[in-house]
This record gives C-alpha cells, structure tokens and sequence, in this order.
C-alpha cells in the first residue's frame, strides 16, 4: 500500500497485539484482589508476550529494508494524524529486548516489592506498552504520545517505591525528560507544517533548507540528548538509577537510554541528513568526553547502583559515537551497543537488587568479599562485569570493536581518546569486580542465589556470550536496514 | 420557541427556584436541582441544530453557540452535582445559591448567542452580577469572603467599563453595534491604531472572564475564598463563554495589522508565565488551580491569536477539555474537605491509601492540566500549538512549550503528594456510589479525548 511499508502479512495485528496486551493485563490487574494474584498475572502477561515479540524475530524478512508488518489506520483524520505501526532491523531486537526484560523485571521484583504490589506491576505492564510503542510508531504523534506517556509510570517507579531521596530523583528526572520532549513537539510541529503530515518515513530525505534542519536537528537533539543522556545533559540518570527500586533501573538503563540511541538513527540521521553532518563532530566530542568523564567518575564511586550508572553515561557515549561517526561500522557498531547495554547493564542492575534484598546496602564495602558466601552469584557476577568492559568473547566487545572501527576512519583523535576510555572502564568494573568477589574476610550468613534467580539471570547470560562468539544472526537482520540508510545518507549528501 | 429551549428551561429553572426561596421548603432541595439540571442538559442537546436570528439580529441562534450551551449547560449540571450533601453552604441560602447560579448560566447562555454589542454588555452583567452574589455565600461567613466578593466586584466593575469604553470607540468608527455591521465596516480602521485600540479593551472585559492578564488579579482572592462549589463554577463555566466571544471579537480583527496579534502574544505569553511561575510557591490547593487557570487563559489564547479556523477549533476544543479536568480536580477538593473547608497541597497526602480512586482522578487531572499524553490536556495543546504555529508565531509556542515544563513542578507536586507521601493519620475514605460514578466518569472523559479527540474536535471544525 504504502512505499515505505510492507503491510502486515499475518492473520492479526502483530505489532498492537504486542504493545497492547500488557496494557490489557494491567487493566485486568485492576480486578485483582490478593497480590499474590496481581503478581501472577503480570508475569503471566510479560511471559506471553515474550514469545508472542519472538514470532516477529520468526517472520521477520531479512531481505528488505522496509518496515514490516505495517498497519496503518487514520487516528485523528482533520490533522492528518495516523495509527501507523511498522518495525525494521533496526527496531526488531529494541522491542525483543524489552519484552524480555519485562518478566525479568516483574520475577526480580517478586519479593523485593512488598507494598502495593498491584500498582507497581500495573506500572510495569504500562511501561512495556509505551516502551514497545515507542519503537513500532512511524507516525511522529504516536511516538510521541508513547514516549511521554512513559513518563508517568517511571516517575510512579521512582517516586513510590523508590529509595530515600526518591523525591528528588523522581522529579529531577521528569522535568529533565520533559524539558527535551516540549522542544521535540515543537519541532514535530514544524516537520508537519512543512511537509502536512506526521508520517516519519514521508519526512525523511527530503528538500528541507540548512537552517530549517539545523533548528529542528538541535531540538530533536536535545530531547534525545537528555534521553540518552549525552555528557552535559547526563545528571538525572545517576540520581534516578539509584533511587528506583530494581525493575525501575532495569528499565531505564536497559530501554528508556536506548530510545535516545533510536531517535538520533531513526529520526536526526535521516530528516536532518545535512545537520547531523554538520554537527557530527560536535556529538562525537561530547561523546568522548563522556566516555572518559564517565569513567573517571565511575572510579570514585562507593555506591554500587551509582558506578552502573555512571558506566551507562560512559557505554552510550560509545553508541552516540558511533552513531555520529558517519560510518556503516559505527552504525552496526552502535546498534549493537544498544543491545548489549541493555542486556549488560541490566543484568548488572539485577545482580546489585539481588544483593540489596539481602543485604539492604548498596555500598561496595558493605557487600565486600561474597565469593565464599555467594559463589554461584558472584559467577553471574563476574561475567556481567567482564561483559561490561568489553573482554574478548564477551557481546560488548563485538559492539566497541565495530565502533572503534567506524570511528578511527574518521578521526584518529576520537578513537584514540575512546581507547583511553575503554581502559578506564576495565579499570573501574575490575576494581568493583575485585571488592565485591575478595574484598575481605566475611564469616556472614548470606543466601545464595534462588532458582527464581537464576530463571531470569541465565538468559542474559546467554545471550552475554551467544552475541560475543557468534554476532552474525544479529548483524544479519540490522545489516538491510542500515546499509539502505548509508546509502541512502550517501545519495543524498552527494 | 424550540431553538430558545436551552435559555427558557435555564430561565425556568432559576424561577423555580426563586419561588422556593420565598417560602421555607429546604428539604430534598439538591435532587430537585440535579434532575433539573439534567433535563436542561437534555434540552441543550435536543436543540443543539435549531438555526435563526431574533430581535433583529442582535441575538443570533446557530451551531456554534448551541454547542456552547451544551457545555455550558453540562458545567451547571455537574456543579450542582457537586453540590451533594455538602455543608459548605448555610441551608438557608440553598434555594437562593441555586437560583444564582441558574441566572449566571441563564447570562453566559445568552452570551454566546448576543450577537449585538448591547445585548452582549446585558449578558455578561446578568451573569456577574449573579456570581457577585454568591461568591460571600459560605458557611461560617468570615471577612475573607466578603473581602473577596468585593474585589470581584470592583474588579468586574473596572472590566465592564473598559469594556464599555472600547465599544464606545467601535461604535464611533462603525456607526453600529451590530456585530455583522462591524464585521463589514471594520476592517477600514484595522490598519488605524484607534482600531486595534477598540477591538482590544473591548476584549478586556472578557479577558477578566477568563482571568486573563492583565485582569487576573481577582483569581487567587475569590478561589480561595469563596467555597467549594462557587470556586468550581467560577473557574470553569464563565471561561466557556468568554471563549466563545473572544473567537467572536477576534474574528472581527481577522485582518488586523500584526500588532494586533502581537498585543494578544504579549498578554498570552505573560499570563503563562506568570500563572506557573506564582504556581509553584502556593499551598493552597484552590490558589494552586487559580494560577494555574490564568496560565491556561494564556493556552487559549494561543488558539484566539492565530486567527485562523483552526485556532479556533482548537481554542473551543481546549476550553471544554479545560472544563472537563479542571472539575475533576475541584471534584477531589469537594469531596476531601467535609466541612466545605479549604484544602492545602499538603493535605492530599496519602490520599492513594485513603481513597485511591480520588488520587487517581487528580492525578489524571493533574497531568492533563500539564499535558502529558494520552489525556485530552496533551491533544488540546497539541492542537493549539500547531494551530498557532501555522500562523507563524513560533516564539509564543516556545514560550507555550517551555511553559509546560515549568508548570510541571507543581502539578507533579499534586502527584507526589498523592501518591508518594505517607499521610501522619490515614484513615479509609468511603466514596459513595454517587461519588464514585463522577469520578469514573471524570477519569473517562479525560482519556476518552485524548485518545479520540476528533469526534469533539472534528464538531468543532464544523462548527467555526
């Protein structure tokens, strides 16, 4: 029907089965009496859709670029608004990710959680919706409709089952977010105005003057600056990591940053082509100072959920620079970035909730020296963290190595310094590394890991050493995508 | 007669009433008024395609102000909702305090129909003057709110005049004061600064209305002291139809020299910024609402500046967006203070334990007065963002835009407090089946146009 699109081929509506069921399942918690139901039943929901997001990965048409299972209905006909879903290489793996990660959640929250159970897994079931629609929704209302509506249950997140300064965290990190997002619809407002509809793929590519897309490029920047967040921009995450009880943080680092990511691929790469040109070697600068800033800050910190934090400024630095590298290895490189944050990172925040239900500290020293006491959870542990800085064989080092290539062939200085900034990580994962596995004698009586633990660790763990042995069946379905993009930013530049 | 359906059963309504505040029957006095209220509502509605002009076109019946009266006449049926059992008011006064509030909605009913400067002045005045009245009306009269009542009336009197003043000169340039006169005699002067002149402090009355700036200094004082219900009434139904003549004044300048709008940008942009910049410090959750209404007066305006139908459309369709999730929070405030007294920020909180479905319904609220998708403020704004946009007034959509976060800050704090503070003493509130239908249907309505506002809107573009 559409040029860019390739209508839905299956018997039902694929893409909205997936962004809706969690928000039937949160409606059908709403009934729930008992927690022990609520909880049930979320995670029956997450594990649905689960399998349910795989058949896209099963039917999904490695051959072409176009968006698949596209379904197109008018929304709000007066202003040429439409309910226009559609998914490609790029978004396949994003929208798998976070149905992944929504069991995982619900399972790691099962008793950590213990007041007002329903609600909070009403929040997370909601926060799946937005989340999987914020990757499927070409029209640039629905994304944006998605992408704050996200908003409200992260900040619920936060603000009520949060640590000690969760007010502060919860608001910081909403006004932040907001503050991007109103210069985002102004700017959406301007793409419409200009083109006379909302429709992402019909905005791309197009004759729009200099300084028109410099304008539009800097508030689309922006927001997903925030988002990301890219080194000026970056002092709500290590406030709101912190402070939201463990599902919250998996969220936001494994998905909320990679919408960041998404938005500079999906939207400033090919509306504004000539402006991202232009301010390429800006973004990458930022990128490498936050690389290098986040590792340094990353050394001086005693709170464990804080270094993670930090250590997501410096790893996104690494994917937005990649990004902005201009290359198709950095593209790779960085969409792999994405996806192996997510896992790492989340896994990670796993690992320290794991900890804290049973130590109720966060502090390095206070959880010093477990490897006697929890050996099979300082294995998980160990893999995560050597993941984390990129060791050989491990999913990260596919995705820096792909980065380290696109960068060098465009400046020698950035990757030299990105280099400097890869050490560092190694340096700050391995000193946590170290502390937590042999930091001192410890004669405490400490749980090790329970079977509903390992449920949800193994598969990321997995996936942490499936991607870095073998990344081809990853590569293969994002390769379409992106080389169409490249080539498409090289016509178009020309 | 049908096509003067709606104004008859208001006017009927108000002297049935009256008749009942000679005598001493106090009992079952609200059941009467809400069935009333609804059979009036059904009426609006009944003779919402009824078209035609009386008293030689000074009062003129069309779709447009027919479906104001539908609003209008929905915002009286749900105040006297409020009214419920509520021992805000001296039993004595009940009868009178219905009346009053049937002869406002009788004048704002008028109002959009007046098509003729005179009728209009009559309208507006039938409509204060009601309001004047009941604005000292609470239990426990305090000098608080005789003081407010006489600052809304000075402040309604200073409005009027300039008001009048401005008619003055447009009558002196048209040599008429009829509207469709003007429309066509007008646009000779529009280039003349006198012109610009008349049209904007005859504007001025409404602005007050809506508690606008530079009128908006009554807002804080009168929510706050008036009681419950009045405040509901005044911060939300008088702003329908202050919209409704705004568009209608407005298009009469619809070929204006740009200073026009750049006048109309000045006064939307700085009542936004002030109404959520004083937003953020207030503790009482009334005054919250009344800074918050004059921000959003500035919203509207967005709409009104662009000149344009769909600046319009949009203005109508925020206004009425506005009346919906401004009346749930007040709603909230009702029910939370028993005995009709005032309610703090800090009172709400723990309010998801003790009544979760009211903290539901102002946080809704809340958000949508922020506008954060998918409730009906987001599409509103998104509506008169563009719509001003397309006329090429980017800087008051930044202005508009950065407007949103700052007011962020304390609709969130409504949020929090709701939800993430621990309240000292908490004990369950029991909402009444009664009650807990107006809330659903609050929550409802919020959602339902923000996820399909092109019913509602697409009337609205049929409509200018």
């Amino acid at each position: 029907m559409e040029k860019y699109l390739m209508m839905n081929t299956l018997s039902f509506p694929m893409l909205s089965t997936v962004i809706f069921l969690p928000l039937a399942g949160a409606f059908l918690l709403l009934f729930m009496r008992s927690d022990r139901a609520a909880k049930i039943t979320a995670l029956i929901t997450g594990i649905i859709n689960f399998p349910l997001s795989l058949i896209l990965y099963f039917k999904f048409n490695t051959a072409t670029h176009l968006f698949q299972f596209g379904e197109h209905l008018s929304w709000i006909p007066s202003y040429n608004i439409n309910y226009i879903l559609g998914i490609d290489g790029i978004t396949l793996f994003l929208i798998i990710l976070t149905t992944l990660l929504t069991p995982m959640c619900i399972l790691c929250s099962w008793t950590a959680i213990e007041t007002r159970v329903k609600e909070f897994m009403f929040c997370i079931l909601l926060m799946e919706t937005a989340m999987v629609g914020v990757f499927c929704a070409l029209d640039l209302i629905l994304f944006y409709v998605f992408w704050e509506a996200m908003l409200v249950p992260m900040y619920l997140l936060i603000a009520v089952w949060g640590g000690p300064r969760k007010d502060y965290a919860s608001i910081k990190f909403f006004i932040y977010t907001l503050f991007g997002s109103v210069f985002l619809l102004v700017a959406i407002i301007a793409i419409y105005l200009t083109t006379g509809s909302f429709n992402i793929p019909e905005a791309m590519f197009r004759d729009y003057s200099f300084s028109f897309q410099t304008w539009v490029f800097l508030a689309f920047a922006l927001a997903f600056a925030i988002k990301v967040p890219m080194f000026p921009f970056h002092t709500w995450l290590p406030a709101a990591h912190t402070e939201a009880p463990t599902a919250g943080s998996v969220f936001l680092a494994s998905v909320l940053l990679k919408m960041g990511t998404y938005g500079f691929l999906r939207f400033c790469l090919p509306i504004t082509p000539k402006a991202s040109v232009f301010f390429a070697p800006y973004i990458m600068a930022l990128s490498v100072i936050a690389i290098i800033y986040g590792g340094y800050v990353c050394l001086s910190q005693t709170d464990m959920k804080k270094l993670i934090a930090y250590s997501s400024v410096a790893h996104m630095g690494f994917a937005t620079l990649g990004i902005f590298s201009l290359t198709l290895f950095g593209w790779q490189g960085a969409l792999l970035q994405m996806l192996n944050h997510g896992v790492t990172t989340g896994a990670l925040f796993l690992c320290v909730g794991i900890v804290y239900e049973r130590t109720h500290s966060r502090e390095i020293y206070d959880n010093a020296g477990l490897g006697k006491i929890m050996p099979a959870f300082v294995g998980f542990f160990g893999l995560f963290s050597i993941s984390s800085f990129a060791f050989p064989g491990t999913n990260n080092f596919v995705g820096e190595l792909y980065i380290l290539v696109g960068t060098f062939k465009v400046s020698k200085v950035a990757g030299f310094l990105s280099i400097v900034g890869a050490v560092l990580a190694a340096a700050y994962m391995l000193r946590l590394l170290k502390q937590i596995v042999w930091g001192r004698e410890d004669k405490r009586q400490i749980a090790d890991m329970k079977a509903r633990e390992y449920v949800f660790l193994i598969p990321l763990a997995v996936f942490v050493i499936w991607m870095g042995l073998f990344p081809k069946p990853f590569l293969a379905v994002i390769d379409s995508s992106l080389v169409h993009l490249f080539g498409q930013m090289q016509a178009f530049l020309r | 007669m049908m096509m003067l359906l709606p104004e008859l059963s208001v006017l009927c309504f108000s002297v049935v009433f009256l008749l009942i505040s000679l005598g001493d029957k106090r009992d079952n006095l609200i059941n009467m008024a809400k069935s009333f209220a609804i059979m009036i509502f059904a009426v609006s509605i009944l003779a919402v395609y009824k078209e035609g002009t009386l008293f030689s076109g000074a009062y003129k019946i069309n779709f447009v102000s027919q479906l104001f009266k539908i609003i209008l006449a929905y915002g009286l049926c749900m105040t006297l909702f409020f009214l419920n059992g509520k021992e805000e008011l001296e039993k004595k006064f009940l009868p009178e305090f219905i009346m009053f509030l049937g002869f406002s909605t009788l004048g704002l009913m008028m109002l959009v129909s007046a098509d003729e400067l005179i009728s209009m002045v009559i309208a507006l005045e039938i409509s204060s003057y009601s309001l004047y009245v009941i604005v000292p009306l609470r239990a426990g009269q305090t000098r608080l709110q005789l003081e407010a009542s006489m600052k809304y009336l000075f402040f309604g009197a200073i409005s009027t005049g300039v008001m009048l003043y401005g008619m003055s000169y447009i009558y002196g340039m048209t040599q008429s004061t009829f509207l469709t006169d003007i429309l066509y005699a007008m646009p000779r002067y529009l280039g003349q600064p006198v012109g610009i002149f008349a049209i904007v402090l005859t504007m001025t009355g409404f602005f007050f209305k809506l508690s606008l700036f530079p009128m908006h200094f009554w807002a804080p004082d009168i929510y706050e002291g008036a009681s419950n219900t009045t405040t509901t009434f005044i911060a939300t139904v008088p702003k329908i139809a202050a919209t409704a003549i705004l568009i209608k004044l407005a298009a009469i300048a619809s070929s204006a020299t740009p200073q026009f709008v750049n006048v109309l940008m000045v006064v939307a942009g700085i009542s936004m910024t002030l109404g959520n910049l004083v937003g953020l410090v207030q503790k009482d959750l009334k005054r919250l609402l009344a800074y918050s209404g004059i921000a959003h007066a500035g919203y509207i305006m967005l709409g009104i500046l662009a000149l344009s139908k769909d600046g319009y459309a949009a203005a109508m369709f925020y206004i009425t967006v506005y009346l919906i999730m401004n009346m749930a929070a007040f709603y909230v405030i009702v029910i939370l203070s028993k005995k009709g007294e005032n309610i703090l920020v800090g009172d709400l909180a723990g309010l998801v334990k003790k009544a979760p479905l009211l903290a539901v319904t102002i946080g809704l609220a809340a958000f949508s007065l922020a506008g954060i998708p998918p409730t009906g403020g987001f599409t509103g704004k998104l509506f008169l963002f563009t719509s001003a946009f397309q006329s090429g007034h980017l800087a008051i959509v930044v202005i508009g835009a950065v407007n949103t976060v700052i007011s962020i800050f304390y609709y969130l704090n409504i949020v929090r407090m709701s939800f993430s503070k621990e309240a000292a003493v908490s004990e369950p509130l029991k909402l009444t089946s009664h009650e807990q239908t107006l809330c659903y249907i609050f929550i409802f309505l919020i959602l339902y146009l923000g996820i399909y506002p092109f019913g509602l809107l697409g009337i609205f573009k049929l409509a200018v």
